[in-house]
């Protein structure tokens, strides 16, 4: 039964304090719902659950092992979902996932087992399950938003992994591509499977766990002259919540608003 | 193995359908050339001595064209984020992405210079022509990958790689150009060969590993 943990996450962009002291744990079929304000760190966490980027501090463990262990077998066992759906417009949309599909299945060693329903085929029934199976052989450059999105999401059907991370997964999504997630996602977590998703959107989420990343917010720049940024910094994340409303004043709580996403 | 072979299938399948970028680097180094003639005059003598210079230029900058769009493309619609999370290790991805742009932007211009070094008044050398380029341009696709993982996600990357990359262009030009040279005066241009292929050798493994640690901080 899988599990995926991380203890005392503190996560550091540039000189920037995005979170800190960020703990979670997840069993088998659990969820965990990242909140949390523009800024706030959620998709930083999720590249870091990723192995994309690593923690500044604290470690991530699946399983029990430490997942910076064992990148190459980390790496199977999930699928990411970013912002991005990385969909080459001129690929039809079988094409692009079966491109996805091709490199999993040749990292795999039960390779055998999985390459004895074609690639194409896979990509063909995730892309009937989302609803655009007859968009399946169009170029993706004429596809709207909301069906870019359902591509990239039937991505995650392709080649089945137990953990998923999906930033925010319902952007340009209508409401029966939503009640579609829903049911993937639910299904997922019956067959024992672990989902990390980030909203903004009030999308409930059957037992799900929230986790706000506002509660573990860093408090800006930790390499500031003579300020006291550097102590809130190193601060439990119960006291950095105090820390805002007394001693650190505005100046730290507007830098700390500055969107970690930014990348040069 | 199975991984590579598929990325590169990929690369090359989205240039052919993305039309134009297939044929930049054959049409960019086709025009250069021809339009030397009319800047150094139609001297058979003087275009005859300068041919392997010029051809060997102009593949340098043909390779560096098209490299600042080796992974920024997948950078910016979040591709290069999947292909991290695949299955092949970045390292095997850069390789791939190598040979993809050495098959589009190499293998043409290897085709093209004979025709070309004909035009300038070359009379022989053909065989060290081919044999320089056959080792040269795969180092410059190779050393190029370094520069466009370097330059991932900075402005005027353009710019950036023509800078960091052209020097360790030059040792593979000087050797390149020279064994041409070397043939033409009747000499022997088995050294020079040799160093080129010699490089090549330390490219093949080297630099996909840097290009690899480089492409690793770009994506935190």
């Amino acid at each position: 039964m899988p599990s995926f943990s991380g203890t005392q996450l503190t996560c550091l962009r540039g000189d920037r304090l995005v979170f800190s002291h960020l703990s979670f744990s997840l069993d088998s079929g659990e969820a965990l719902i990242l909140t949390g304000r523009n800024g706030s760190g959620k998709t930083s966490l999720l590249r870091l659950m990723a192995g994309l980027a690593r923690p500044w501090q604290g470690d991530l463990r699946f399983n029990g092992q430490a997942i910076a262990e064992d990148m190459e077998l980390h790496r199977q066992r999930l699928r990411y979902v970013g912002h991005a759906e990385a969909i080459k417009p001129v690929l039809t949309a079988s094409e692009n996932l079966a491109v996805w599909a091709h490199l999993a299945d040749a990292g795999r060693s039960d390779a055998g087992r999985l390459g004895a329903v074609d690639p194409a085929a896979r990509a063909h029934a995730a892309l009937d399950w989302f609803g655009i199976g007859h968009l399946a052989d169009v170029p993706c450059q004429v596809l709207s938003a909301g069906q870019r999105r359902r591509v990239g999401l039937a991505r995650l059907l392709v080649t089945p992994a137990p953990l998923w991370l999906l930033d925010e997964p319902t952007t340009a999504l209508d409401r029966t591509a939503v009640g579609l997630l829903n049911q993937v996602i639910a299904d997922h977590r019956a067959r024992g499977g672990l989902v990390v998703l980030s909203t903004h959107a009030d999308w409930p989420i059957p037992n799900g766990i929230a986790l706000s990343l506002d509660d573990f917010a860093g408090l800006g720049p930790i390499v500031v002259d003579g300020d006291d940024d550097e102590a809130g910094a190193n601060d439990a994340p119960g006291e950095v919540g105090t820390d805002h409303d007394g001693a650190g004043g505005a100046p730290p709580q507007a830098q700390a608003r500055v969107d970690p996403e930014h990348r040069p | 193995m199975i991984a590579f072979l598929r990325l590169v299938r990929r690369d090359l399948r989205l240039a052919f359908r993305q039309g134009s970028d297939a044929t930049t680097a054959l049409v960019f180094f086709v025009l250069t050339v021809v339009i030397f003639p009319f800047g150094v005059g139609p001297e058979p003598n003087i275009l005859a001595r300068i041919a392997p210079g010029i051809l060997w230029v102009a593949a340098l900058l043909a390779a560096l064209l098209s490299l600042d769009r080796l992974f920024q493309a997948d950078q910016d619609d979040g591709s290069l984020d999947q292909l991290a999370l695949s299955g092949p290790p970045l390292e095997i991805v850069v390789l791939a992405k190598a040979a993809a742009h050495w098959l589009m932007s190499g293998l043409p211009l290897i085709v093209a210079a004979p025709v070309l070094a004909v035009l300038l008044q070359m009379r022989d050398g053909f065989d060290t022509l081919l044999l320089s380029l056959l080792a040269g341009t795969p180092l410059l696709s190779l050393i190029g990958t370094i520069g466009a993982a370097l330059t991932l996600g900075a402005r005027r990357g353009g710019v950036l790689i023509s800078l960091l990359i052209l020097p360790l262009y030059i040792p593979v030009l000087i050797f390149g150009a020279g064994a041409i040279d070397v043939a033409l005066a009747g000499l022997s241009p088995r050294p020079h060969l040799l160093f080129l292929a010699g490089m090549l050798a330390a490219a093949l493994p080297l630099a996909p590993v840097a290009a690899a640690a480089a492409l690793r901080q770009a994506l935190e």
